[in-house]
Formats: structure tokens, sequence, C-alpha cells
């Protein structure tokens, strides 16, 4: 045998390629608890808790400590149970500790582990002065009372999405995180993307909730209120009632929602077909007609508003097409009140969403028709959660239902947008299909635009030329693309953004635990549900055919562009406010 | 931020950036020259203006938040405008012991401030404790923007501020 293992407590494990002793013994079978490691970010070793006795060497961090052949590690002693313990209660002490109160509650890290290690009290006292809470933007709220100082947020924020909203400020016993200059998040260039949420271990980053707003027009009873939910959530909102099929998952919310007081509940799948209709001819106009490219999809709101920010060069670029959900507002507003017989002013248009942008996407002043916003509130899946066991509505014992008409019908083209490398699948689908008889059923996979790959790359025939796609997911990956097509060392003409890794189906609006496996079995779904659809190609929805021949007219046509095409504004890059 | 074209920041404030810009060429834009470009920047502005060091991480390519964390960390920075005299009083142990006391409440009497420490409304005096400057021998000790005071007692420190004068 060769001697290339470590001994933790007394049991040999071989060392395969691990970065450090704390993979190694998670890999023993041991769960040892940390708050400030994740194996996406730097390593910053700051909560202690992966404390172990290392023969020889005395207690070492092994989050942090590389493995060497022949270490012996004991885990669990007398000391590190205490060590770990003591420094778990002293977290306690700077934390505002609501929990009956607090949206993390039962999804809190600190709780857990404060159950799991045993405390079973407050051994030291809050002295710290209470601050204000962040309620600033659309999307999130930022609580420095609970805030514990893993830094998770910070690290996520700079590595992971390449801005560095927050950081840590001050020193010693009065440090803390904040954004620059101690401004609120609705003050800085936060594009809301909320991945630092995803992996806060507290409630100091949380979603902003909407579900007050929703219940208030729901019970309102002049008001109608119809909802759309997005492609990624049917991936996710399941794990809260251990429903793995995604199809049964929406179908199951669908009827949930019907019992909480929602009029209609649509599908948002619907318009992201519109979109790929109306993108993807929109690229290949460009392509004919020498227009800007590479053209950038323009769904992801966090992506937009980054690109606003710190590429206002490449803002021609962008798509003119609205987001899925946008487009959907857009129709709901002009189409809907006939079709329902309601007037805008009594229309509640409610979505659910996966992300936390689309917050403050739907607050954009362009997003609006006649004064009325297109989509009033954005629920997300946690929201949707949340309101399902408000109302003790019993989603395990629900009947399956479906989505109401005519913006109920999808392609499986329009649920792959929920990951990364969906829009692009979509849009190539359509350009290669068309034309082809049994384009409509058959289902044609791109398998190179598929998976969590930071940048993926495909390049197609086309007439006598060719076509170059990449699909990136990640906005410190964004950057770091944006900045090779400025220097000319890639080139392409078509790219698909998604500013969180892993695309929405790890939005800051999924359910908790939102971290990259989770994201991995939630893309698989997707495509497991994109198989089980009828169609395929979002130009054979017969529902968009029917939208385009009785209403919409011409694909890019006048109508198409007054309600599905938006235009962008150079943002300032310190505040994230729109240039003067 | 904007700016206007004669090196202004385009907000209200008003401060003239033009030295920070001269600054950052002359230290270089890597990350490493923040460190060096904040001292000089405070050296030239007495402080750390919001809008300098919003620049600094535009040029250096790095976020104002982090920025922001380093110029918060570091006690020889301030984000307060200071005066044009820094007096810095030392309340090391034999400082202490030796009566310091008497020397602070001389120096706010003589320079009009109320407050422990701040700075007066004409901008003339900054008035700091430090721990120890390590001159304990001439206890109880002071520094006035780089010179140091030893063995003071209330009158010679109301003399050497009138001589400042």
């Amino acid at each position: 045998m060769s001697n290339n293992f470590i001994t933790v407590d007394g049991i040999q494990v071989p060392l395969e390629g691990e970065k450090n002793l704390l993979e190694v013994i998670r890999k023993s079978g041991i769960e040892l608890p940390t708050f400030c490691y994740h194996s996406n970010l730097s390593v910053y070793g700051a909560c202690r808790m992966c404390i172990c006795e290392v023969e020889g060497r005395g207690l070492l961090p092994t989050c942090s400590t590389p493995p060497e052949p022949g270490m012996s590690i004991k885990v669990n002693t007398e000391k590190t149970i205490k060590i770990r313990k003591t420094a778990l209660e002293l977290l306690l002490s700077v934390h505002n500790g609501n929990c009956q109160t607090c949206t993390m509650s039962t999804n809190c890290r600190l709780q857990e582990l404060a159950e799991n290690l045993g405390v079973d009290g407050f051994r030291f006292p809050n002295t710290k002065p209470v601050v204000p809470v962040d309620e600033s933007s659309f999307s999130l709220v930022r609580d420095p009372n609970k805030c514990i100082l893993c830094g998770d947020c910070v690290r996520m924020c700079k590595e992971i999405q390449g801005i560095g909203v927050l950081d840590f400020v001050g020193r010693g016993s009065t440090v803390r995180v904040a954004p620059a200059f101690n401004k609120d998040l609705m003050d800085v260039e936060c594009v809301y993307c909320g991945q630092c949420s995803t992996c806060c271990p507290t409630g100091a980053l949380t979603v902003k909730s909407d579900v007050q707003n929703v219940f208030d027009a729901i019970h309102d009873p002049s008001k109608t209120v119809i909802v759309h939910v997005a492609p990624a959530v049917r991936a996710s909102v399941g794990e809260a009632f251990g429903e793995e099929n995604s199809e049964m998952a929406l179908n199951k919310a669908i009827a949930a929602m019907r019992r909480i007081g929602f009029d209609k509940v649509y599908d948002t799948c619907f318009t992201a077909d519109l979109t790929t209709v109306e993108e993807a001819t929109e690229f290949l106009t460009r392509v004919e007609k020498g227009g800007v490219l590479p053209q950038f999809t323009s769904c992801c709101p966090a992506w937009v508003k980054f690109c606003e920010q710190f590429y206002p060069e490449f803002i021609p670029n962008l798509s003119t097409c609205k987001s899925p959900m946008g487009m959907f507002g857009a129709l709901a507003r002009n189409y809907l009140p006939k079709e329902l017989g309601v007037e805008n002013k009594d229309l509640v248009v409610v979505t659910v969403m996966p992300c936390t942008a689309k917050k403050f996407e739907v607050n954009r002043p362009e997003m609006t028709t006649d004064g009325f916003k297109d989509n009033d509130y954005v629920l997300t899946t946690q929201e949707l959660v949340k309101m399902i066991k408000m109302t003790g509505v019993n989603f395990k014992a629900l009947a399956p239902e479906s989505c109401d008409m005519p913006f109920g019908f999808k392609s499986g083209a329009g649920v792959i947008y929920g990951t990364t490398g969906g829009v692009a699948e979509a849009v190539l689908r359509m350009a290669t299909h068309a034309g082809s008889p049994d384009a409509a059923t058959k289902s044609v996979e791109f398998k190179e635009v598929r998976g969590f790959e930071g940048v993926k790359e495909l390049v197609l025939p086309y007439k006598d030329t060719f076509v170059k796609l990449a699909v990136v997911n990640g906005l410190a990956n964004t950057r770091a693309l944006l900045e090779k097509i400025k220097s000319g060392e890639a080139d392409y003409n078509i790219v698909e953004v998604m500013s969180c890794p892993g695309g929405c189906v790890g939005g800051a609006g999924q359910l908790l635990p939102n971290d990259m496996d989770t994201r991995f079995k939630r893309m698989k779904e997707i495509y497991n549900n994109d198989s089980s659809q009828v169609v395929h190609n979002a130009e054979d929805n017969p529902y968009i055919k029917e939208l385009y021949a009785n209403y919409l007219g011409e694909v890019n046509g006048h109508m198409a562009h007054k309600l599905l095409h938006t235009t962008y504004d150079k943002r300032e890059k310190l505040t994230g406010k729109v240039c003067k | 931020m904007t700016q206007t074209n004669d090196g202004k920041c385009g907000c209200c404030c008003g401060i003239d950036l033009t030295r920070v810009k001269e600054i950052i060429s002359e230290c270089g834009t890597k990350e490493n020259c923040l460190i060096p470009i904040l001292q000089k920047v405070q050296d030239e502005y007495r402080y750390l203006p919001e809008e300098a060091m919003a620049l600094i991480a535009e040029k250096l390519g790095i976020s104002p938040a982090t920025v922001f964390g380093v110029a918060t960390f570091y006690a020889q920075f301030s984000l307060d405008p200071k005066g044009k005299y820094i007096i810095k009083v030392c309340n090391g142990t034999a400082c202490h012991v030796r009566g310091n006391k008497t020397i602070i409440d001389a120096i706010r009497n003589r320079i009009g401030l109320e407050a422990q420490s701040g700075t007066t409304s004409d901008m003339m005096y900054t008035l700091e404790t430090v721990s120890c400057l390590g001159a304990c021998s001439l206890a109880p000790a002071v520094i006035i923007n780089d010179k140091v005071y030893g063995t003071m007692n209330p009158t010679k420190m109301v003399a050497a501020i009138d001589e400042l004068e």
C-alpha cells in the first residue's frame, strides 16, 4: 500500500488531490462544521469551527491546512469540541438572535450548528450596539446585527461576481461588513443578483419579501390577481415538499397558487418562447444587415445592470428584447385586460421568479404601460413556499393542475431558459430547425452549451460562413470574457450571459441550500423537463404562432417592438444610478 | 462618478481631484500601490475625501468598498477633514501618570474645542490622543504635525501653540 494517506481518528484515508485537511476529513465521513468555508471561494479561515488536533503540530484550522501524507488527525477530542463550542458561543454573543421572527429560521447555519454542537444557553451577553437594517433596495435586506463576519458574502461578490460591493470596514472589535462609504445597497454598484444571500450562514443578507403586498392584493376584492411562473422555479419549489419531478412540482404549485387565491396562473416559459423568436430574429437581422455584433442576451436583469454600469460601450450589443418576465408583463397589460374583461387599474400582475434582481427589473421605468407597472410584484421561489406554508395549503396532497391558457403552453425550449446555456440552445434550435418538417416535435440537443463550465463555446456553420457562440455564467467570468472581446482576443457573434453560477437554477430567490451540487441537480431536472414536453422549438409553440397571427403581427414588427423590446441607459459606476 | 473638465468632481462637493490623479500616475495603478497612494492623498488633502477614494478605486481596478476597507483599517487614515495643525497628545502610561489630562485641557481651552478630541470649526487645529509615542522619557509628550514637544506643562503647551501662529 502506498503511503499517500492521512489518519483521521485512527482510520486511514487516502489522499486524492484534496486541497485541504477539511476535505479529507469530510471524505472520511465526518461532517466537520464550517461557516466560512465554501469550496468555490478562497479559503478565509475565520470561523475556527474546523479546528482539529494534528499530531506533532497541535491545533490547526483544517480548511487552511494542506494535507501531507502521514499526518494523523484527531477530529473530536475534549479540547477541539470545547474550542468549537466556545467559538460558536462567542459568535452568538455578536448575533442578534431573534430566531422566531427571522426569515432564515430553519435555514440558518448558525442556528443549525448551535443545536448540533449542543449550545444550550447564551454564555456571553450581546453588548453590540444595534445598528439600522438596510432595506433600501428592492431585492435584498442587509441586517448587520445578524452578521457573524464570516466574509462569505464579501468573497462571493468579489471572486465569483467580480464586483466587490461589500467589504470589511474598520478593525478589531468594531469591524463590520458594509458597502463602500457605509452607503445603502440602493446607492452603490450592487446588481442585486443576491448571490451573497445564498452563502450567508445567518439572516444578515436575505431576500426582500413582497409576500404581504401580494396577500394585500389577493384580499382586495376589486383586484384580479394573476401570476406567472418562471422556468427555473419548477426545478426548486418541490424541494420544500419532497417533490423531485419539476413538472409535477409546477403542477402542484399551480394548484397551490389557485388555493392561495390567485385568479389566473400562467407560465413565463410561454414568453420565454416569445423571447426566443424575437431574439433569434433580431440576431439573424443583425447578421444579415451588418448590425452590432456580438449580440448579448438581455434576459438577466443583474447582467443588464452590470453592462449598463461597468461596460456601457457594450449597450448597443445588448439584445433589445425584454426578458421573458418583461414580455409577459407587457402582454398582461396590453392583451389580457380585454381577454379577462378587467381594467388595468384592477389587474395585479405577480410573477414567481428564481431571482432577486427581477425585483429591481420590475421597477425600471421602461417596464410600464400607461403608467402601470407591467409586473407589479416579484415573488421568489422562497416567498412562494412561504405563502404556501402561511396558508396551510397541503402541497403534497394537492392534485396537479395545469396553467391557464393561452399563456400557459410552452415548448421545452422555454423551460431550458432556467439554466445556463438554455437561451443559447433555444435560439440554436430555432435557427437550425427552421424549415425542417419534424422540427416541432424532434428534440435536438446542443450538448456543447450545457453544463456549468464558466465559458462554453460553439461554432456553427451558417450559410457560407460560421456563427460563433459563447455562453457565460457568473459575472467574474463575464467580466473576463468582455475584456477578451474588447482586446480582440475573443470574437463571437452571439453571447448568452447569466449572472448567477449555473444560471437561473442558482438564482438567489431559489430555496436554500442553494449550493452548486443542488444547482446541478436542478439543471438536470430542467433538461428532463424539456424532454417530457411535446414541443421543443419555441417557434412551433402553437399559441405563439396564434399570438403573432391574431395580435402581434410580424416578428420584430411594429407591435412587437412596442411591447416586447426595450432600451438601456448608461449608469454611474459608483452609484448604479442612471447617468443624466 | 462624473467629472467636469477642470478636474473637479461633478457632484456638489467641488473637490479638485487633479492632485489625486497626479499622485496615482506617480505611484502606479497596481493593487499594491493603494496604501502609498492613500498616504499621499491624505498628506495633500489632510484626509481621504470619498470622491478621491472612488477615483483611486476606479484607476486601480478595485472596488470602492475595498479602498474604503483599507482606509478604515489603518488608524493613520482619516475620513474627516483635519485641521492645519494636528496635535497628538500621548496617552501612554508615563504621559498619563505625569498629567497629560492637564495638557489636553489647556489645549482645548487655547484652541476653543469643547469635545475631548476633534477639529476646530475654523479647520486650524485637530486634537487627538494617541497610544504611546515611544518618548516616555519626555513625558508628557505631544506631537504637533511632525515636531515633538517633550516634558510639557500647560503653560509651555499654550506657548508652543502660540508660536505656531
